[in-house]
């Protein structure tokens, strides 16, 4: 094995990496703010795969121009949804985890069930988009394009929601409720309102994953489900509620599974960041970042 | 011990007996061999998610990775079989025990985790099961292990002319699973598990031994599931990773009790009662599962349920005076 292999590796790696951190900010960013899983997530992102896949069939949107659109659909529904089911979920007085929990996961399976239904489980996938099965080449490292796009889009991604919580009026609001949901709705703060924008974000910002990885992955009903337990651990191993924990998370986890590639056979590669996974929360029980 | 609690405890089990034997002979009527297979299902998924029951209801530690045990049931009895000639129902005390013993050794670590985080770590750990066993080689990797068919018998437990011996076995695993519960319920574990369920920091401040007492729920727990595991492989006679480790198993195990009533005696069996047949019916009746119906189905069914009974179906037979502790 060559350095130069090492370094192609690792590049690809930190690519995927950034991608993962994007998947996985918004289950940070709702869970830092109400303390819930949403354990749909995988499926929010596999809607947002088929939106735009949908744009590109019938109206020939390239997935690049469409991504802006299919994040601002997420917006809609992930604030829908918060309005509509989890609301309520959130006032059970009884078995309050389980009711959270269960919820969200019956939603999964309800939304998995209706692309099943809908689109059928076959394989999709976006044909000659811009960026499919393009690769540049930097200083001899092979980098492919779609997924380098994705990567510069993350950073920008988490470069934006930065200064929109630390430097707007709702980011900081945002901020403020989670840290004392009760102390905001006195200053007159509407804690509902709070919480569907928090949903509303946090769908867009994996609506815009979806989109940018529409081009150069299958798309299926199931194809949530891998990206969401990868989108669990990286929470979890950054430390649940932390976005800055999402981006370092979703670093680790790429290159892990870039590392794990190269020494075990590729079917074993999510092995590696289930390990480091267990190894982080064993050691800390808050993952990395986490605090509470 | 008041009064009422030991009258409705000598309820439960007369009411259980009744059921059981009302079940027992269900077999003389019901000779459609499509229905039987749906009995069967169902007492299994009841005993399974009755076992599920005792770690993640009674004892609050909500695990969505009891697929990793019905699995280590299932590949322990037909490696042993296949590999060693070991009689199944060996290799079910067997694939048990091997459970039941890891479960206790990821409890070390996983106990120090807390609501989703350990949820998460218990997905995980079933994930990595199933991706271990689908690189194993000398266990058949992704190929699995086709189970030698030597004829009917009940030493070999393989039937191939009738069901029923399954049904008798898929009954009395469904009644263990139930007795073990109901026993347990009022023992000192039973009373420790609802403690370290309702507020772990004070039960501990209190003298409960909480660390012990979910190793304990998890290994009765792991034990039970493995069995039913066993059952599975023996049932249809061919396994492969995905097909008794896949994520779906955790997930069907959880839902009965979470319809029924999780951490309730009898949530577990009313929720397989109404969701289990609801499932086969759907897929049966619509053709596959590839239109996905089954699956809108029973997941709309989960929404409504957490949200507008969080303690489950039980709860509409419960007098309102009772609704005090989540039994």
């Amino acid at each position: 094995m060559t350095a130069q292999a090492i370094i192609q590796s690792l590049a690809s790696g930190l690519l995927m990496g950034l991608l993962y951190g994007l998947i996985a900010v918004g289950l940070a960013l709702i869970f830092g703010l109400m303390d819930v899983t949403n354990f749909a997530h995988g499926e929010f992102l596999m809607i947002a795969m088929y939106l735009s896949f949908f744009l590109f069939a019938f109206f020939a949107i390239d997935p690049l121009l469409s991504a802006p659109l299919v994040a601002a659909a997420l917006f809609v529904f992930g604030a829908v949804i918060y309005l509509l089911i989890v609301r309520f979920a959130m006032r059970a007085k009884a078995n309050a985890g389980m009711v959270q929990i269960f919820t969200t996961f019956g939603l999964a399976i309800v939304m998995r069930g209706l692309a099943q239904f809908f689109f059928t489980p076959d394989y999709r996938s976006i044909p000659q988009s811009w960026l499919g099965g393009k690769t540049i080449s930097i200083a001899g490292i092979f980098l492919p394009e779609p997924q380098l796009v994705g990567a510069l889009v993350s950073i920008a991604a988490f470069a934006g929601l930065y200064v929109f919580i630390h430097r707007t009026d709702f980011g900081r609001a945002i901020e403020a409720t989670r840290e004392d949901p009760g102390a905001v709705a006195l200053v007159g703060i509407d804690k509902n309102r709070v919480f569907a924008f928090g949903w509303g974000l946090g769908a867009a910002l994996v609506g815009l994953a979806g989109a940018i990885m529409a081009s150069f992955f299958y798309i299926y009903p199931d194809v949530g489900a891998s990206f969401a337990l990868i989108a669990y651990v990286t929470v979890a191993l950054g430390g649940f509620g932390s976005v800055f924990g999402a981006f370092a998370g979703g670093i680790i986890v790429g290159l892990v599974e870039a590392t794990t590639a190269l020494v075990l056979p590729p079917s074993l590669k999510s092995v590696g960041i289930y390990a480091v996974y267990l190894l982080v929360v064993f050691i800390r029980p808050r993952g990395l970042f986490g605090s509470i | 011990m008041d009064k009422d609690f030991a009258a409705r405890r000598r309820r439960d089990l007369i009411i259980a007996a009744v059921l059981a034997a009302i079940a027992a002979l269900t077999p003389l009527f019901v000779k459609d061999v499509v229905v039987q297979n749906i009995l069967i299902l169902t007492l299994m998924y009841a005993g399974l998610s009755q076992s599920w029951n005792i770690l993640s209801g009674y004892c609050g530690q909500i695990s969505l990775g009891h697929a990793l045990y019905f699995g280590l049931g299932a590949y322990t009895t037909e490696l042993l079989f296949t590999k060693f000639g070991v009689l199944p129902w060996f290799g079910m005390l067997a694939g048990g025990v091997v459970s039941a013993l890891i479960a206790m050794g990821l409890g070390y670590p996983f106990f120090r985790l807390r609501g989703h985080y350990f949820v998460i770590a218990t997905i995980v750990i079933a994930e990595i099961g199933l991706l271990l066993f689908h690189n194993w080689e000398w266990a058949g990797a992704a190929m699995g292990i086709t189970i030698p068919i030597r004829g009917d018998s009940w030493l070999k437990f393989q039937f191939l002319r009738t069901k029923l011996p399954y049904f008798y076995f898929a009954l009395a695993l469904c009644c263990l699973a139930w007795f073990v519960t109901w026993w347990l319920e009022n023992s000192k574990w039973g009373f420790w598990w609802r403690a370290v369920k309702d507020n772990p920091d004070a039960a501990e401040s209190l003298g409960v031994d909480v660390f012990n007492s979910k190793m304990g729920a998890a290994a009765v727990s792991a034990f039970l599931v493995a069995v039913g595991g066993s059952f599975y492989a023996q049932f249809v006679s061919y396994i492969d990773p995905e097909s008794v480790m896949g994520f779906q198993f955790s997930l069907l195990m959880a839902l009965p009790a979470v319809l029924g009533g999780i951490g309730t005696l009898w949530g577990p069996v009313l929720g397989a009662a109404i969701l289990i047949p609801l499932t086969e019916l759907t897929r049966f009746k619509l053709g596959g599962s590839g239109r996905g119906v089954d699956l809108i189905v029973y997941g709309t069914l989960i929404v409504l349920i957490s949200l507008a009974l969080p303690r489950g179906l039980l709860s509409l037979f419960s007098r309102p005076k009772k609704t005090g502790a989540a039994r």
